[in-house]
């Protein structure tokens, strides 16, 4: 479809059509529509257990929201494992609200359960809005998370060849007219990890990070990441150190 | 919580991560650990299988390794590395290294296959467009690789059939078919060694970059 558009574009409006675009999107942001609904999640008696997730630790205590989103993923106790927000939200599901995770986890993103964990994530992630991301490295764990994460993002492999490094590991680089994150370091405020959720323009879609990271590997020719999995969140670890001052956007509105 | 699979870490996994020793884990450990995170992670969708990621050639295992130290490798093993793409690269069963570049604009232009949510029996097409600029009235185009506008003409080719032309028609069709080949570590995929693209349409690909006739050239 976009293949198709550009060549007629280019005649007569091209960059004209892509500014006016961008001004068009930046025009109010539906990702709110899906805050109000994580926010309602949240406090709503639901599941097999009838309860809500007020009292979920997202990493600064029960019931604590505002600030954890740039803090994550990190080490939990209880679950003996480092957790990005996706995966911290379904583990409260599952012991609060009595959901099954597994099932979740193996739900597709837009639908059932999954569609609420995104809703959630997304007002989460609001609550943390501008605030700078500071992941923890003091957790072994966590260290090594990073440290897989960084083996992860360079790992070249598929038909293709691909690494998360062959679009991400330079500066000013883009795909077709997208300009591409470097995210070997931060690349500033409100950009790569400090992005996600995202709504996007283009399929009308509210996207959370386990998604963005699922797309970029679909892109890449690779095998399909699980949700949760050690890969994903290894990965996220590295993003978001590296991304280390940076303010969050999100949910943010992308193209 | 309980154990879950959706949780659980693979023994080996647990055994490191369980170390937790001030030093940390070593190099050694910490890729085992990542090769058994990949397996335990990743997993066949549609026609696209694990074994893409488990069974990836030494190529990409020593170049991923220097991307992780920020080294790059030493000029012999690049060199090695470059002599064993070299002889994967099959030269035209006809001889002809030029295409229809009308065809090969076509398959530039597109980026679909291989993916999981792509049919495993479509031709591919090459994602030039992605990282290249090649025809001029294409403005949405990548960066991530050089221009390609005026790519024969600026390499002197003005005809493709002829001896002086040999050399240049030769490494374009080569570096298409397997860009490691030239580069060990090269960003460029290796479209005719990994089967994304087949022999026509390398021919076609060779056509739009080195026919005089071609835009790319104008």
């Amino acid at each position: 479809m976009a293949l198709a558009l550009a060549p007629a574009m280019a005649q007569k409006t091209a960059s004209q059509g892509i500014d006016e675009y961008r001004a068009m999107l930046a025009d109010g942001n539906p990702a709110e529509l899906f805050e109000a609904k994580g926010e309602d999640l949240w406090k709503k008696a639901r599941g097999p257990k009838n309860a809500s997730l007020e009292k979920c630790d997202l990493g600064k205590g029960p019931g604590v929201v505002k600030g954890v989103f740039v803090e994550l993923p990190r080490f939990f106790a209880d679950t003996q494992r480092v957790q990005d927000l996706e995966s911290r939200l379904v583990t409260c599901m599952e012991t609060l609200q009595g959901f099954n995770a597994a099932e979740i986890a193996k739900t597709s993103f837009g639908s059932g359960e999954m569609a609420n964990v995104t809703a959630l994530a997304t007002w989460v992630s609001a609550e943390s809005k501008g605030l700078k991301f500071n992941l923890s490295q003091s957790h072994t764990q966590e260290k090594t998370f990073y440290e897989v994460g960084k083996r992860l993002f360079f790992q070249r492999g598929g038909t293709h060849d691909f690494s998360c490094a062959s679009c991400h590991g330079e500066e000013g680089k883009r795909i077709r007219l997208q300009d591409l994150p470097i995210l070997t370091k931060s690349p500033g405020d409100g950009l790569g990890f400090a992005a996600w959720p995202a709504y996007r323009v283009s399929n009308g879609q509210m996207w959370s990070m386990q998604l963005r990271l699922n797309d970029c590997y679909r892109q890449q020719r690779f095998p399909y990441p699980g949700f949760g999995s050690d890969a994903t969140i290894a990965l996220s670890t590295y993003l978001g150190v590296n991304a280390k001052g940076a303010a969050s956007i999100a949910p943010a509105l992308k193209r | 919580m309980k154990k879950n699979t959706l949780f659980v870490l693979t023994g080996l996994a647990t055994a490191l991560l369980l170390a937790g020793c001030a030093t940390g884990p070593s190099v050694a450990e910490l890729n085992a650990l990542t090769n058994q995170i990949v397996k335990s992670s990743f997993r066949d969708q549609s026609h696209v299988k694990l074994t893409r990621l488990t069974e990836t050639d030494e190529t990409n295992l020593a170049c991923s390794e220097a991307d992780v130290a920020g080294k790059p490798l030493d000029d012999k093993t690049a060199r090695a590395i470059e002599a064993v793409n070299m002889k994967t690269i099959k030269w035209p069963s006809d001889g002809k290294f030029i295409g229809d570049w009308k065809e090969g604009e076509k398959i530039a232009q597109s980026g679909r296959g291989l993916t999981w949510s792509d049919s495993a029996t479509m031709e591919s097409g090459g994602n030039c467009y992605n990282c290249h600029q090649i025809d001029k009235k294409e403005i949405s185009y990548g960066t991530i690789g050089p221009s390609l506008y005026n790519y024969g003409k600026i390499r002197g080719v003005s005809d493709p059939a002829s001896p002086a032309s040999k050399a240049m028609v030769e490494y374009t069709w080569g570096k298409i078919w397997n860009a490691k080949a030239y580069n060990a570590c090269s960003n460029m995929p290796r479209a005719g060694h990994m089967g994304i693209l087949n022999e026509a349409q390398v021919r076609h690909i060779v056509g739009l970059l080195l026919d005089p006739k071609s835009p790319v050239n104008q």
